[in-house]
C-alpha cells in the first residue's frame, strides 16, 4: 500500500491509499478537484498535472520526453511538474505529496 | 491495403518541409504538419489568433456564408476563458451516470435494431441516428427533436451541389431562433434556457452570442462524430479480431478509443490568422495570413508515434491532438469519448461480428494531398451474438 497526499488549489489536503494503478486514476476515482484525466491516461490531455513536493522528486523520477513535451507548453509548469497518469502506484511512492497544478 | 485503412497523405511534406501551402478561395493557408509545431502554434494564441473575421479560421473559409461569430471557437483569451468557464460544466455532464444511462439506452436500441436487418447503410441507418439522438442528451432537449436533426441529413451546411450553401445553413439558424424564442417564453432546463439565464463577466449573453454557441454545438459535433462512429464500424467490420479482443479485454477500452480517434482524426485541421510576421519551422508566415493546425498530420508524426500508421489498440503513450490542444481544445470531447465508450461496450456485448459489404470513400482534397476522412456510403451487415 502507498499513501499519497494531494493538495488542491484551495489548499485542501486529501490522503488516499492504493497499491496499483496510476496516480491519476486514484485521484479521479476519489474526485480530487483539478485532476480530470480526460484522456484516460495516455498522455494526451494534460488534465492530470501536479507539482511534486521537492522532497519527493527523487522518489518519482523525471518525466519521459513525450511527457516533458506536453508539460513544456503548460502555463503552470515548473521544474516539479509531472502528469500523474504517467506515475504508477507502488510501495516506493508511499508518503509522497502532490500539489494539483490547476 | 484493407478497405478500412486510412493512409497518411502528409508524410512526405511533413518530413521534408514541415508545412504545406494550399490555396483556398484566394486566401492561402500554410498547413502546419509536425506535432510539436502544431502544439506550439496552438499554444501561441497571441501570434496565431482565432479571433479573425468570423469564418476565416475555418478551411474552406466561411467568410462569405456567415457573419455570426462562433463562441468560444472564434474568441481569444482572456475573453475565451470566461466563456469556457460558463460552458465547461455543461459539457462535462457526460460523466454523470444519468447521462450515460440515457445514451446507453439509445445506443443499445439502435444496435438491436440494426442486428435485425439484412444489411444497412451505416451513415444514414446508424451514425446519423446515433449522433442526432445523442445530441438531444447533450442539449437536454426531448429526444423527439432528433427527428428534425436527422431530416437535415449529414451536412447541415452543405447541399449536394454546393459545398458552401448559405440557404441550407439558414434552416439551422431559423431553428435556433425558434428554440430561443420558445425558451424565452417557457424556460426549461435545456441548453437554450441555461444560456438565456447565464452571465459572463456579470453580463447576460446577447442573442447573437447564444446563437454563436449553439451553432457550434451543431457544427463541431456533427461530421466529426458521424465520421468517428462510421470509421469505427468499418474498422471493426474489417478487423473481427479487434472486436473479439475488445470483448476479451475491457480494460483496454479507454486506450483503444484514444487510439481510434488518433488514427481517424475526424477533424483534419483548423486555421488561425497570424497577428504579426512569424515563422513555423523556418518557413515565413506573413502578418494577416492564415496557417492551419493539421491535427491529422501531427497524429501520424513518426518522430513521436511508433508505427504511426497502425491501429495499436492498447497504445499506452498516445499524445495525440485529435481533439486539439491548449485553450481551444474540444468542448465536445467528453461527449464524443462517452459515445465511443458506450458504443464499444454495447457492440462487444450484442454483436458477434460485422460484415463489410462495400463502401464509397469520402476523400478530402488539400492542395495535392488527398485525405480519407470517412465514407459517403458504407454497407454493413450486423450479426447478433
Ligand atoms: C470525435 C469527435 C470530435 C473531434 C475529433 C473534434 C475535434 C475538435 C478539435 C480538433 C477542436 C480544436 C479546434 C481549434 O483548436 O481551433 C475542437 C474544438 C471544438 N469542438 Fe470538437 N470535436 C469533436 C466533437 C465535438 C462535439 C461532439 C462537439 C459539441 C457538441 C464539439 C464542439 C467543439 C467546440 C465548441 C470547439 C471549440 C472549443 C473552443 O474554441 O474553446 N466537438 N474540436
Ligand atoms: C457555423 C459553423 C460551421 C459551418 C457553417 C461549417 C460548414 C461546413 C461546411 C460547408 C462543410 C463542408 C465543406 C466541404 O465539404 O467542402 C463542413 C465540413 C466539415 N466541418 Fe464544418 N462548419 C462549421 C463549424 C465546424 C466546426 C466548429 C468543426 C469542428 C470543430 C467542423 C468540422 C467539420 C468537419 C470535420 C467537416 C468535414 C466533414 C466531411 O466532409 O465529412 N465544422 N463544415
Ligand atoms: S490523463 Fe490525460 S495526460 Fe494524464
Amino acid at each position: 500500500m502507498a499513501k499519497i497526499t494531494f493538495i488542491t488549489r484551495d489548499q485542501q489536503a486529501i490522503t488516499l491509499e492504493a497499491s496499483s494503478g496510476s496516480v491519476m486514476e486514484l485521484a479521479v476515482q476519489n474526485s480530487v478537484s483539478g485532476i480530470d484525466g480526460d484522456c484516460g491516461g495516455v498522455c494526451s490531455c494534460a488534465t492530470c498535472h501536479v507539482h511534486v513536493a521537492p522532497k519527493d522528486v527523487s522518489k518519482i523520477g523525471a518525466p519521459s520526453e513525450i511527457e516533458q513535451d506536453m508539460l513544456e507548453l503548460d502555463d503552470n509548469a515548473n521544474e516539479y511538474s509531472r502528469l500523474c497518469c504517467q506515475m504508477e502506484i507502488s510501495e516506493e511512492l508511499d508518503g509522497i505529496v502532490l500539489n494539483v497544478a490547476h | 491495403m484493407k478497405p478500412s485503412d486510412h493512409l497518411d497523405p502528409f508524410q512526405q511534406a511533413r518530413t521534408e518541409q514541415g508545412v504545406s501551402k494550399i490555396d483556398d478561395q484566394n486566401d492561402p493557408v500554410n498547413m502546419v504538419l509536425r506535432l510539436k509545431d502544431v502544439r506550439k502554434c496552438a499554444h501561441n494564441w497571441k501570434t496565431y489568433s482565432s479571433e479573425a473575421t468570423p469564418g476565416r479560421i475555418v478551411v474552406p473559409s466561411e467568410v462569405n456564408i456567415r457573419d455570426t461569430r462562433q463562441i468560444p471557437f472564434e474568441v481569444d483569451p482572456p475573453k475565451h476563458s470566461a466563456f469556457r468557464e460558463l460552458l465547461d460544466p455543461w459539457f462535462k455532464r457526460p460523466l454523470q451516470d444519468k447521462y450515460r444511462d440515457k445514451l446507453r439506452k439509445q445506443i443499445s436500441t439502435l444496435i438491436d435494431d440494426v442486428n435485425q436487418q439484412d444489411s444497412i447503410e451505416a451513415i444514414y441507418n446508424f451514425s446519423l441516428l446515433l449522433q442526432s439522438r445523442a445530441l438531444t442528451v447533450l442539449m437536454n432537449t426531448p429526444e423527439s427533436e432528433a427527428e428534425t436533426f436527422i431530416s437535415w441529413g449529414t451536412h447541415v451546411f452543405r447541399s449536394e451541389d454546393d459545398p458552401l450553401d448559405a440557404a441550407k445553413a439558414q434552416q439551422l439558424y431559423d431553428y435556433i431562433d425558434q428554440k430561443i424564442d420558445e425558451a424565452e417564453a417557457n424556460p426549461s432546463d435545456d441548453l437554450f434556457s441555461t444560456l438565456l439565464a447565464a452571465e459572463v463577466d456579470g453580463e447576460r449573453l446577447a442573442r447573437e452570442q447564444i446563437k454563436g454557441i449553439i451553432i457550434l454545438t451543431f457544427a463541431g459535433g456533427r461530421d466529426t462524430v458521424i465520421n468517428m462512429v462510421t470509421n469505427t464500424l468499418a474498422y471493426l467490420a474489417d478487423h473481427p479480431e479487434s472486436l473479439q479482443r475488445l470483448r476479451d479485454e475491457p480494460e483496454i477500452h479507454t486506450r483503444a478509443i484514444e487510439e481510434l480517434i488518433r488514427y481517424f482524426s475526424p477533424l483534419t485541421h483548423m486555421g488561425r490568422v497570424a497577428t504579426e510576421d512569424a515563422q513555423v519551422c523556418e518557413h515565413a508566415v506573413k502578418a494577416d495570413s492564415r496557417i492551419s493546425l493539421c491535427w491529422a498530420s501531427a497524429n501520424r508524426d513518426e518522430t513521436v508515434f511508433e508505427n504511426p500508421n497502425e491501429v495499436v489498440l492498447d497504445r499506452k503513450l498516445n499524445p495525440h491532438v485529435a481533439f486539439g490542444f491548449g485553450h481551444h481544445n474540444c468542448l465536445g470531447a467528453t461527449h464524443a469519448r462517452t459515445i465511443m465508450h458506450i458504443l464499444i461496450e454495447q457492440l462487444v456485448s450484442k454483436v458477434d461480428h460485422i460484415d463489410f459489404i462495400n463502401a464509397e470513400e469520402n476523400i478530402e482534397q488539400w492542395g495535392d494531398s488527398k485525405r480519407k476522412v470517412g465514407y459517403h456510403k458504407l454497407h454493413l451487415t450486423f450479426n447478433a451474438r
